[in-house]
């Protein structure tokens, strides 16, 4: 379990690493933590020619609050914004999702730009942007864009990135007011993978009945998954066992599991279904504390 | 004398290395001029070689050299079987034993079909990916049954049939005695396939001397003797000639002991060619194939009962995976076939297996080695027949015991030592008693109605079992007194993490009346000791424990009569402590043992005839058969019903292994036990598919119980001394993983009230998935042959 | 093509050429013969290789040598100076914290690193920073013991 050969690169900036990028384009791969891309090149699952470090470019670590949204640098790692006041206060839902992910010494490494570019379904992350409809920002030596979560994640540990693309930014919206999230999730150990995970989002109008709902789940398809029917099917309900239980019937609908060595997809399924509800009714009632 | 540090929990005198990495493991071996192998290992579990271009792979810069099993001429062999099987009657074995590089047909994943040598593992690496195979895949044998039927498609085809071996051991007439029973409980139980997964994984460095004209290997073996033995035979060698070191090893549990793995007959064979020292650490995938399984059998079982619950008999006929090859013998099976009967009176008996090969890797003892499976499957029909009787599922054990008068107790069987099956010396009956007291089983029957009504689905389980341990041959050690007052034992075995650097001082420490931290302990260097088995079947305690005893004993003889002479006293005049001799009641008169050593080695004058020099002995003990430990675990769990997720709210382990030598050691070796065999009920399955392939060969997906899985545990002991060994001790490595799995069947079941419903987990492992697919199959078990009069 | 690193391991600098795909694990235990860092899956799960990288613990399985530049490393041969055992690794032996030791360097600069941030850690505190931290032979319970008494023992003494 030894990595095959490739040439390393460290830029100083973050023009040289994009150039570097589109010089060497499919043969070259961007090393952010290391901690998904690293095992694979052990087992030689991936042989990059090139590999660019970009753990020299403290410039693409930050986390900033800025009017109704929070930007995060993508080599932030775990461990920095589970530390982080405004992750904790306006990004709730990223808060206790990242608990989940791995363990301490894998959080000390891995980054939120790399999670989200690893593209793996089963990862809390991507179904955690999802649901909070986040906007990637991608760069090139071209330019710049922006692609919604939604369209960001494309097939299993595929995005929409270009050869030549970077993912240098993460922009969240912060929830209005009377809005409440909770990430649940069922893996076998801690740290684990999820076999099901739900990321929601419940806002209230000022009656108490929901006028926005998010819900998005990892491990339950090519991709995070959303369930937009069970979500707009909420919409100007009170959430109560009776609501709860029929969105996450409808959710168990939407999602396309296909099952592991660890849970069948009828299992996933079901998770699915008490996640949903067991999500939606904690987030009602953060929503309304 | 000394404080008695026998008994004590005594600070271990190996930590200090461990702790600050100073300890040597076989990795860690640094040689000048070291090469690094690495294998080619076949993709497929069953596929024919018909070809194999190795061109582009010597091509390579850094590649030494490419060996296929055409190069390794008459070095070629199938390997040695380890154990025949035992002189039952009409035993079939066919014996197939593993090969150092397949030369025509692959029998598993992970075969090795191509050695490569370069000058580091990364080059090793990738010409191994230079090499190319064209296989012809054929069809694999996976599932048990069908490899029984099989008509086409032989694991070995010149057998014409999947057989491995077929036993039949009964005992008094299950036919006959089935007759008046009141109850007959008939079920099928699968136990699947695990691995031992040591967190080091096996390795060899193996150096040739040319100048010495010795071979040195260093191996991560519990039985560097054997080790030694066969590589002399195999590389016409004086066994003087070779020097096998088992160093630190990184955890045992059974599969570090398949000699010989086809790394250990290749790494020696290529030093010596090359005449450069080789290093092979296999990596982790490559440990999902190439070190040994256990675990897959499938049981269709019968008790029989009378209505007040008292055994009458059980049938059992069930199928074993042995995988690809069976060098290991009956060993699995047989303790299968023994332990199932546990602290129990079983009158009657009639048990047959019939082992079959497979596609799969190797299956040999892991932890457990088997009893497991028929620990198991009594357990789980003793519930079903409580339910059935309406009984106490506690009562129904209590009512079964042999009693403390009836030992030594013989089940008129053959156990897997070849002797028969007859337990030592047990007393089962408090077991229990502080079993239910520590777990509190009549408390939490009464508040289980309440909190079930509170919407908490807790649950007790409750499992006995017994254990044959500390088996023969034989073991030795020499203890010797060195000139700077230290003591030094050698002993053959290897440890593995056992503690045997300190339980063994503390035999020492308390006959020659030093510290234990005084005594030195080399284990597993067959240069220090000559002869021995190994570290396995829970014996090292037992077998090696009592030999150093005995040696000690002389050196302590040896000792009073040089303190005798130094004196000119008599030798109960004095007594031995701190180190040194000394006349009792006389001030001043005192000697250290080093002076003493010196004095009976002299540089002048003669040593007496009939005398040896030095204060040194070496002895033996070879017990005639296995002690019996016994135990009881409990636990109560809480089941989350609609995830199928648990809690392990108390776990117990009550245990009788005779006379403790250690309790620190003692307690963590069952610790390590329990958390192999919650893995083991839980968490750990080898998922193969029907082409054969491992498909989760990593440690992301074969899931090892963590520290969040593993509940605390409150252990509490008996003690029935083993009247086989002046000791009285008896083994205790795998007691604490082998009742795991039907305790949690037993506790799962209650806490979800599954029998209510119809639905009984007989099956392991669990996992949260395959819970819920059971507890939704309700009333999917057949029950139909089940009948009560 | 190689790379120069220079960095500080255990108190020592250190100045070495590496090829790019070299593991700072082997590069630790076969560069530098500082082999009391162990390794045992390769892919980041078991935790053996967990050293300290500018005193946070990480993988060092899953970063390479020539990523280590101008960084300071503790590895479990620098846990304790001159023979004389850390506070963490005495309650280990106390508490009889291993067995074979394969695991335990990882797990002591992992909870070197825990006891820093978290003096006063409850018995769930300790599972859950060791729950990255493979262990097989212990069961967990005897490393859990040690680490309460190395946190007692540290903040009993001022
Ligand atoms: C033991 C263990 C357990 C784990 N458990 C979990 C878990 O439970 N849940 C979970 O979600 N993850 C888990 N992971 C994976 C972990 O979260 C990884 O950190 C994450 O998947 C990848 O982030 P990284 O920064 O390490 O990226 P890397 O591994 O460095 O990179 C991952 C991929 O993204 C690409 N990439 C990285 N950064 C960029 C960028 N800015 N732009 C474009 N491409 C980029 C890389 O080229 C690579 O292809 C686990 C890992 C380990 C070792
Ligand atoms: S060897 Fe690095 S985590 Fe296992
Ligand atoms: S002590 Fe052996 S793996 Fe932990």
């Amino acid at each position: 379990m030894k990595p095959a050969p490739f040439r390393y690169a460290a830029p100083a900036s973050l023009e040289e690493a994009l150039a570097l990028k589109a010089e060497h384009g499919d043969e070259a791969k961007f090393l952010a933590g290391g901690q998904s891309l690293v095992p694979a090149m052990n087992f030689r699952l991936a042989q990059p020619a090139v590999l660019i470090d970009l753990n020299g470019l403290d410039a693409l670590a930050y986390v900033k609050a800025e009017g109704g949204t929070v930007r995060i640098g993508a080599m932030t790692r775990y461990h920095t914004l589970q530390r982080d006041k405004t992750i904790g206060s306006k990004v709730a839902l990223m808060a206790e999702a990242l608990p989940e992910v791995a363990h301490p010494a894998i959080r000390n490494r891995g980054t939120l730009g790399g999670n989200l570019s690893h593209a793996d379904p089963a990862s809390e992350l991507p179904a955690v942007v999802l649901a909070l409809g986040g906007t990637l920002h991608a760069r090139s030596k071209k330019g710049a864009r922006a692609i919604t979560a939604k369209d960001f994640f494309v097939g299993v540990l595929t995005t929409a990135l270009a050869n030549d693309e970077l993912l240098a930014e993460i922009e969240l919206p912060v929830f209005p007011p009377r809005s409440g999230t909770c990430f649940l999730e069922v893996a076998r150990r801690k740290g684990d993978y999820a076999m099901m995970g739900v990321a929601c989002a419940v806002t209230l109008d000022a009656g108490g009945a929901c006028s926005d709902v998010h819900l998005a789940y990892c491990n339950a398809g090519e991709t995070p998954v959303a369930a937009p029917k069970a979500a707009q099917a909420l919409k100007g309900q009170r959430l109560d066992d009776k609501t709860a239980r029929d969105a996450a019937e409808m959710a168990k609908g939407e999602i396309r599991p296909f099952g592991n060595v660890h849970a069948s997809v009828d299992y996933q399924r079901h998770l699915a279904g008490v996640l949903t509800r067991r999500a939606l009714i904690a987030a009602y009632g953060r929503a309304r504390a | 004398m000394s404080t008695r540090s026998f008994g004590q929990p005594i600070k271990r005198n190996e930590d200090a290395r461990l702790l600050q990495g100073k300890a040597l493991f076989v990795d860690d071996v640094e040689l000048p001029r070291l090469l690094h192998a690495a294998f080619v290992r076949s993709p497929h579990a069953h596929a024919r070689i018909r070809g194999i271009d190795t061109s582009a792979a010597k091509k390579r810069a850094g590649v030494v050299a490419v060996y296929t099993a055409a190069d390794l001429g008459d070095y070629w062999k199938p390997g040695p079987l380890l154990l025949p099987p035992p002189p039952i009657e009409g035993v079939v074995f066919n014996e197939r034993t593993q090969v150092p590089l397949v030369k025509d047909k692959v029998r598993h994943a992970g075969e090795p079909v191509v050695l490569v040598i370069a000058e580091d593992r990364y080059i090793a690496e990738d010409a191994a990916g230079d090499v190319v195979v064209d296989y012809e895949a054929l069809p694999a044998v996976v599932d048990l049954e069908k490899a029984r039927d099989a008509k086409t498609g032989f694991v070995h085809d010149d057998l014409k049939t999947n057989v491995a071996a077929h036993v039949r051991q009964t005992k008094g007439d299950y036919a006959k005695a089935v007759a008046g029973a009141a109850c007959v409980i008939k079920r099928r139980f699968l136990y699947d396939r695990g691995t031992s997964l040591p967190i080091e994984t096996r390795g060899v460095v193996a150096q040739w001397d040319g100048k010495a004209d010795r071979l040195t290997v260093w191996d991560t073996t519990q039985a560097p003797v054997f080790i030694r033995n066969g590589l002399a035979a195999m590389l016409n060698l004086s066994e003087r000639q070779v020097r096998v070191i088992a160093p630190f090893i990184g955890g045992g549990f059974g599969p570090k002991i398949m000699m010989f793995y086809p790394e250990e007959v290749l790494l020696p064979w290529a030093a010596m060619k090359l005449d450069r020292p080789i290093k092979w650490i296999e990596d982790r995938f490559e440990h999902f194939f190439a070190t040994t399984h256990e675990r897959g059998q499938l049981h269709d079982a019968e008790i029989a009962l009378s209505k007040d619950g008292r055994i009458i008999g059980v049938k059992d006929v069930f199928l074993h995976d042995t995988g690809a090859y069976d060098p290991y013998g009956l060993t699995v099976p047989i303790n299968s076939q023994c332990t199932l009967l546990g602290p129990y009176i079983v009158p009657n008996y009639d048990s047959t297996f019939t082992a079959l090969f497979t596609n799969k890797p190797i299956v040999t003892p892991y932890r457990g080695a088997g009893r497991q499976h028929g620990v198991f499957v009594m357990e789980r029909l003793l519930d079903i027949a409580a339910r059935e009787l309406k009984m106490d599922r506690a009562e129904i054990r209590r009512i079964n015991f042999i009693p403390p008068d009836a030992f030594p107790y013989d089940n008129q069987i053959i156990y897997q030592d070849f002797a028969p099956l007859v337990y030592d010396s047990g007393n089962y009956q408090p077991i229990l008693d502080k079993a239910l007291k520590a777990i509190g089983y009549k408390q939490f029957l009464e508040e289980q109605p309440a909190l079930r009504a509170a919407g908490k689905h807790q649950g007790i389980g409750l499992v006995c079992y017994v254990e044959g341990t500390g088996i023969g041959p034989y073991e030795g050690a020499k203890v010797q007194v060195q000139g700077s007052g230290k003591v030094s034992l050698a002993t053959g075995i290897g440890t593995q993490g056992q503690g045997h650097y300190t339980s063994f001082a503390q035999i020492v420490a308390d006959q020659v009346g030093v510290a234990v931290t005084d005594v030195d302990v080399v284990t597993g260097d067959t240069d220090q000791f000559y002869w021995g088995a190994g570290t396995f079947a829970s014996r090292g305690a037992v077998v090696a424990g009592n030999a150093v005893n005995d040696a000690a004993k002389v050196v302590r003889q040896k000792i009073l009569r040089t303190a005798a002479e130094h004196f000119e006293c008599a030798e109960e005049d004095l007594a031995l402590s701190n180190g040194a001799v000394s006349v009792v009641g006389v001030p001043g008169k005192t000697v250290k043992l080093g002076v003493l050593a010196d004095e009976a080695n002299p540089m002048r004058g003669a040593v007496k005839p009939g005398t040896e020099p030095g204060l040194e002995a070496t002895s033996y003990f070879g017990p005639e058969m296995g002690a019996t430990a016994a135990g009881i675990h409990a636990m109560i769990v809480e089941v989350d019903p609609e995830t199928c997720t648990l809690e392990i709210k108390k776990y117990v382990v009550v245990h009788d292994c005779g006379t403790v030598i250690n309790p620190l050691i003692l307690a963590g070796q069952i610790h390590g036990g329990v958390a192999q065999g919650v893995g083991n009920a839980f968490y750990e399955q080898l998922v193969f598919d029907d082409r054969g392939q491992l498909l989760n060969a990593s440690l992301a997906d074969y899931l090892i119980p963590t520290a969040l899985d593993v509940p605390r545990m409150t252990l509490d002991h008996t003690v029935t001394p083993s009247p086989l060994n002046p000791l009285g001790i008896k083994g205790a490595g795998e007691a604490g993983a082998i009742p795991v799995g039907p305790l949690f069947a037993q506790a799962i079941e209650d806490a979800l009230g599954l029998p209510g419903q119809g639905v009984e987990l007989n099956e392991i492992p669990l996992s949260p998935s395959r819970l819920w697919e059971l507890a939704g199959a309700l009333a999917k078990i057949d029950t139909s042959a089940t009948r009560v009069r | 093509m190689s790379h120069k690193v220079s960095l500080t391991v255990n108190g020592t600098a250190h100045t070495r050429e590496v090829e790019a795909r070299l593991l700072l694990s082997d590069f630790l235990r076969h560069d530098l013969g500082l082999t009391g860092t162990h390794v045992g899956c390769e892919h980041g799960v078991c935790g053996a290789c967990t050293i300290l990288l500018d005193g946070v613990p990480v993988r060092s399985c899953l970063m390479f040598a020539a990523q280590i530049n101008g960084k300071s490393i503790t590895t479990v041969e620098g846990l304790s100076a001159d023979g004389k055992l850390s506070p963490l690794q005495e309650a280990f032996r106390d508490a009889h914290g291993l067995q074979c030791g394969y695991c335990t360097p990882g797990i002591l600069t992992t909870m070197t690193a825990f006891l820093a941030e978290t003096p006063k850690p409850s018995e769930g505190d300790i599972r859950e920073a060791l729950s990255g931290n493979l262990c097989r032979c212990t069961g967990y319970q005897n490393i859990v013991d040690a680490v309460k008494l190395a946190a007692e023992r540290m903040s009993a003494k001022p």
